[in-house]
């Protein structure tokens, strides 16, 4: 049977052999090709604007701005705050301002360097402080959730331990940039090829553009060259801008970004500083806490209320906070509208009280695992159960069991021990090692986004279609759903066809996002497979005079009643007796309910868990730093595909690591990324990977009734990263006698290192 | 301009391409050859990696940063070609597929083409080969499982093909025909042709001027391609130097001074990455004038002597000398770097590259060492940095502090002092101005521990 196999990728042999085809390697014959002019200046108001160059470049068909759009299509997934080109104003640099439209995508970007737009600058809230300070924001002001008494509980304990830590964000890279197309269709409607994780968003945007029904627009995804939450609402701008384009020239319209302007003008992981004060007992436990998140949001809300939430939701991670205080700003700076990245805030959250553990620690010159140990939530089955800081009961908390599992796998104490000579007789270059968990809620926390439909149709062959509403970005998730339909069938997955979603196929889809993939599209596509087996079931039950129980199919076959036909026969009689071979299946997430504004519920179906064991090398000297080993055990249920979970457990800690030490935004101080190609914006290469890099599967089931008892993957172990900042946090401090704390920033570049190490040194 | 080669094992001509056009934007546009993907359009990801095979060798380069009349004469394969001629699998494809190599797919093209041209030339330093191929999902795990799992497969005979068909038969374009574009056969070509157009741009492995093109969207007329210019590619060991000519790759230098300075190897297998280094040269490195190219401070250290030519006027100074002013060389019009030599042993040398990440990264710092002790005393010293100042520059105070001096840490102490007078460095994306001045200092006091044996560098450290 096909669930539970370690098969490859679907796609994989078209990958290697480079006849996957992505959105831009599609012909489209005669098509015309689209970029942006964009702001030069951080906030402004247009004063002129002068596009007779651009016009007169060569191979130019139209150039459109603010006044050829009269009613200016939005791109916002949220507040309706962003207009498709700048209109009067502009909010940062990199923002749209005018479309050029030419025969090539050369000739587009050259002329869109020719537009000539005067400004009147305006004050621009660059930072943190500058938006303090101003009082920029979203919303009218923090947003806070309590539980207990955290200031009390602060007051009464015996040690206080704070500080404040900046968290720095994360460009997505995806390898394929952003890149849509559109094809008008007969009757003004029109089709779409866009790289996104939200076919149904981009098909309701360019319907409301094109003030068309959402029934006239059909959005197309095969495949995403990554997306990484980069894609959930990025690709807004590109497939408006074509269809626009498209209606407006009757010509098919295509737009990519240079990679350039890729990282100019899109949104990036959510920078934000911590500010914590924790009460604690000699031994390390939290008596209170309190947290404040100073989130960098960027010039328009995009996702950034659900992104800030989702960092207070994890802000406890594995830890049981009796009383916590935790207070959210989403501020509004004139810089990229910061945007969804895998963990949508839950890293932002966790790292905060990954650091917090880390201090309390050392100020307490305790083990940190023996302080994380001591603050976990009660295991599983204990009474009475604890709750969250959102009042959420944790009733499946195996992180005792994991942990202690990982520990021995790791061989944690002992290499702690041998780190610990080896540094004293090493005067240079120093080593750390560090342990971190993971609890990472899974379910949407906008609850009604929890849903999920498929379409699967049987062919009288016996070959099958499947279709859901769940995009492929890389995460394996059409050979996940592929393996549960096929499962129900008793075939092996070679039986079915993947189809690319297809808002015309199945609508309404939810975004591919919140690790929620295979978890909704799993089940949708089961239950849809479901209705297709019960019906045979009961057309050969009743032809052999037993129970449609009685009907078993398995190995490609369906026995009944001591016969055995092979699958295909079925089908062809079931054809002919009219019997329909093709069904929807529909999946909504039971059981969860979430007051937002209260900061009360369920918002999560279950937890995912995890732990990493990182260890490091810095130079005191330089502050280079490099990971040795890490050592991964993740829980992912009983695992739909474990080569595909695994691929996606060692590519997310990876990322995570890659997050909190090489990979630095930079923005001068007039608002201009610096870092805004590969060449100076480093993720990790092949060398950064760990030389020793141990990754297992827990693989007990999920105790939630979700698709095969799994666990969903694709964000979880983003946050097995952190370890490697922890780790990083040790060999530092042991360049010093304990008495300074390292308070590493994040990311941990060389230089932050060699900083923090002058830190302990007392230099 | 008319351009030949094998693309794939079959022949192509092509005429009346600009002669900035790339490869990539060629194989995609008009060929319709899309496995080849665009990442970055500056060389840095590895999506457009091709295999390009001349007498030299087969060897990854980069198509997004190729011009086309760069491949005059040679031959290319693209991940469509890396599959056999009846779409069999080749080794590398098939183990990307059983090891889970791919994830989106997108960089998958480039990793294969890598991944081929190693498996080719029987290189398993799989990290290096690969440093240039940037991955976003699998964390690399799984592609170098795969590339490790094929390190003994025999070599498909499609692969071999284009050495033994360029041989025998691919005869070259007609060449310099294109008004504004020129190929010349040999130096003295390039020389006299220069000495006519001295406002040409002069392209040999386009890895900077690749951007110029792709980047900032420069029309570059009249330019020269260099790839043509053999007499410029030799390394000679003459009297205890090492000749190098100015179209030398970075990888054949690297290789040349493996055995012989291997600090200096070290720091160019750090170079950018593999397909950068099989095009870019030491002569373009050098007369770029970048204050943060790799080579000028090693060669600087070296006591390194470039060597100049216009038409047939040589002549030739010390490396340092070169270097004006940020980006200003002491070179006339028609002028052109014909080649540097320098000691082939210097023990002493070290070099060290201080970038936010190890492979196919930019210096922050790279501070280059090379100190002679005799007796217990200084009897020379050159350091030289990159990244400190406008140019590649000596830390002229710092060697005064320590020439004449017993070789103790108090003097090194004193010098890396000195050195503070040296520098103004700058705050850019890359480090503080604050970090790069006490990192050049503790580059200068990590070499005196490295000379003594002490472990200094973490990529020393074994897991």
């Amino acid at each position: 049977m096909s669930m539970g196999k370690p098969l490859p990728h679907d796609a994989a042999p078209l990958h290697v052999t480079g006849q996957a085809r992505y959105v831009d390697d599609l012909a489209i014959a005669g098509a015309l090709h689209l970029a942006f002019g964009l702001s030069t200046v951080a906030h402004g108001e247009i004063t002129a604007m002068d596009l007779s160059a651009v016009r007169a470049a060569p191979g130019v068909v139209a150039v459109l701005s603010a006044e050829d759009l009269p009613e200016m299509p939005d791109c916002s997934p949220s507040a309706h705050d962003e207009p498709l080109l700048a209109v009067g104003k502009v909010h940062y640099v990199g923002q749209p301002v005018f479309l050029v439209i030419a025969e090539s995508h050369l000739a587009a970007r050259k002329a869109a360097r020719l537009g000539k737009v005067s400004y009147r600058e305006l004050p621009a809230i660059l930072t943190v402080d500058d938006a303090l300070a101003a009082n920029s924001r979203f919303e009218q002001g923090p947003v806070i959730w309590q539980k207990g008494d955290a200031a009390g509980a602060i007051a009464s304990a015996p040690r206080v331990i704070e500080g404040a830590f900046e968290v720095g964000g994360q460009e997505h890279f995806y390898l394929e940039g952003q890149v849509a197309a559109a094809i008008p269709q007969e009757g003004g409607d029109m089709a779409i090829h866009s790289s996104t994780q939200h076919p149904t968003e981009v098909q309701h945007k360019v319907a409301h553009a094109l003030g068309l029904p959402m029934s006239s627009v059909r959005v197309e995804v095969r495949r995403m060259g990554g997306g990484f939450g980069g894609k959930e609402s990025q690709g807004n701008a590109l497939a408006i801008a074509c269809a626009v384009a498209a209606r407006a020239t009757g010509r098919p319209c295509r737009m990519r970004y240079d990679r350039d302007d890729d990282m100019v003008i899109t949104g990036k992981r959510h920078d934000l500083r911590i500010l914590y004060r924790a009460g604690v007992d000699e031994a390390g436990r939290i008596l209170g806490l309190e947290f404040t998140h100073l989130f960098r949001c960027g010039w328009s809300q995009d996702l950034s209320l659900p992104v800030a939430d989702r960092a207070m939701l994890h802000a406890d991670n594995c830890y049981h906070l009796p009383h916590v205080r935790i207070e959210s700003h989403r501020l509004k700076t004139n810089t990229q509208s910061a945007t969804a990245f895998r963990g949508f805030g839950g890293p932002q959250g966790m790292v905060g009280i990954e650091r917090v553990m880390d201090h309390v620690a050392h100020a307490l010159r305790r083990d940190p695992l023996d302080v994380r140990k001591l603050n976990f939530y009660a295991p599983q089955g204990a009474r009475p159960v604890q709750t969250t800081p959102y009042h959420m009961a944790v009733e499946d908390f195996i992180a005792h069991d994991l942990v202690a599992e990982l520990e021995r796998t790791s061989d944690f104490a002992a290499r702690k021990a041998e780190i610990a000579a080896w540094n004293r007789q090493s005067p240079i270059l120093k080593r750390g090692i560090a342990l971190t968990p993971v609890k990472f809620g899974i379910s949407f926390t906008l609850t009604w986004l929890n849903q999920a439909g498929a379409l699967v149709h049987v062919y009288q062959d016996g070959s099958i279609a499947l279709n859901h509403g769940g995009t492929e970005m890389g995460q394996g998730l059409f050979q996940k759903v592929a393996q549960v339909t096929t499962h129900v069938f008793g075939l092996e997955v070679e039986r079915v066809k993947i189809t690319a979603t297809d808002t015309a196929k199945v609508p309404n889809t939810s975004a591919t996002a919140a690790s929620s993939g295979s978890d909704l599209n799993g089940m949708a596509a089961k239950a849809a497979a479901e209705t297709i087996r019960a019906r045979l079931a009961e057309f050969i039950a009743e032809k052999h005079q037993v129970k449609p129980a009685a009907v078993k199919f398995a190995g490609g076959e369906v026995r009944v009643a001591g016969e055995v036909y092979s699958w295909e026969q079925v089908v062809a009689w079931a054809y002919q007796a009219r019997i329909s071979l093709s069904s929807t299946g529909f999946y909504a997430t039971p059981k969860i309910v979430w007051d937002r504004v209260r900061g009360t519920g369920r918002p999560f179906f279950y937890f995912a868990y995890g732990a990493a064991v990182t260890e490091v090398v810095i130079d005191r000297l330089t502050g280079e730093n490099r990971i040795l080993r890490a050592d991964i055990l993740h829980d992912t249920g009983t695992s739909l595909n474990p080569a595909i979970d695994i691929g996606q457990v060692e590519g997310a800690y990876v990322q995570g690591a890659g997050w909190l030490t090489t990979e630095e935004l930079v923005w001068d101080g007039k608002g201009r990324l610096m870092t805004h190609a590969p060449s100076t914006y480093k993720i990790p290469a092949c060398s950064d990977r760990p030389p020793v890099f141990n990754v297992a599967l827990w693989g007990k089931p999920n105790r939630e009734d979700a698709v095969g008892k799994s666990k969903a993957v694709g964000e979880p172990p983003f946050m097995l990263g952190i370890s490697a900042l922890m780790a990083l946090s040790d060999a530092v401090a042991a360049c010093g006698d304990g008495s300074v704390y390292p308070a590493l920033d994040a990311p941990a570049t060389a230089e932050r290192v060699l900083m923090a190490v002058r830190r302990v040194e007392g230099v | 301009m008319t351009v030949a080669f094998l693309l794939n094992g079959t022949p192509v001509r092509i005429e009346g391409e600009p002669p900035t056009r790339t490869l990539l934007d060629w194989l995609r546009e008009s060929r319709r050859l899309t496995g080849t993907k665009e990442g970055c359009n500056e060389g840095d990801c590895g999506a457009c990696t091709v295999m390009v095979t001349d007498h030299s060798g087969s060897r990854a380069l980069n198509a997004c940063i190729l011009f086309l009349p760069q491949l005059d004469g040679k031959a290319v394969r693209t991940v469509e070609g890396i599959s056999g001629p009846k779409g069999e699998m080749h080794p590398v494809q098939a183990a990307m597929v059983a090891h889970h190599g791919s994830q989106c797919g997108f960089c998958t093209p480039g990793f294969v083409v890598s991944m081929a041209v190693a498996h080719l030339n029987g290189a398993t330093d799989h990290d290096d080969q690969l440093a240039g191929n940037l991955c976003r999902c699998t964390g690399y795990a799984p592609i170098v499982r795969a590339a490790k799992a094929v390190e003994g497969a025999p070599v498909p005979d499609w692969m071999k093909a284009d050495r033994a068909f360029l041989s025998a038969q691919i005869s070259r374009g007609a060449g310099g025909s294109a008004p504004g574009a020129f190929q010349p056969q040999g130096s003295d070509e390039l020389a006299e042709w220069y000495l006519a157009n001295p406002g040409a741009t002069l392209i040999a492995g386009a890895t900077d001027v690749g951007l110029w093109v792709t980047k900032q969207l420069r029309e570059l007329r009249p330019v020269a391609f260099l790839n043509g210019v053999s007499d410029l590619q030799g390394i000679e060991a003459r009297g205890g130097n090492l000749h190098v000519g100015a179209c030398v790759t970075i990888s054949a230098l690297r290789a040349a001074v493996a055995g012989r300075l291997p600090s200096f190897a070290e720091l160019l297998r750090r170079y950018a990455s593999q397909q950068v280094r099989n095009a870019a040269t030491i002569g373009g490195n050098i007369a770029n004038g970048s204050p943060i190219g790799d080579g000028p401070p090693a060669l600087i250290a070296l006591g390194a002597t470039l060597h100049l030519r216009r038409g047939d006027e040589m002549r030739s100074m010390a490396l340092e000398d070169f270097f004006l002013d940020y980006r200003k060389q002491d070179r006339r019009p028609g002028e052109f770097v014909a080649g540097v030599s320098f000691p082939e042993q210097a023990p002493a040398l070290r070099c060290y590259k201080i970038s936010k990440r190890f492979d196919q990264d930019i210096s922050a710092v790279c501070g280059c060492f090379n100190v002679v002790v005799e007796g217990g005393v200084v009897t020379s010293a050159r350091i030289a940095f990159g990244g400190m100042a406008g140019v590649p520059k000596r830390a002229a105070l710092a060697e005064a502090a320590l020439l004449g001096r017993p070789w103790t840490e108090a003097t090194v102490e004193a010098a890396a002092e000195a050195m503070a007078g040296d520098f103004t460095p700058l705050t850019d994306m890359r480090a503080s101005a604050a970090y790069r001045m006490l990192t050049a200092q503790n580059l200068l006091r990590r070499y005196f521990h490295d000379l003594n044996g002490l472990p200094v560098h973490v990529l020393e450290v074994a897991p």
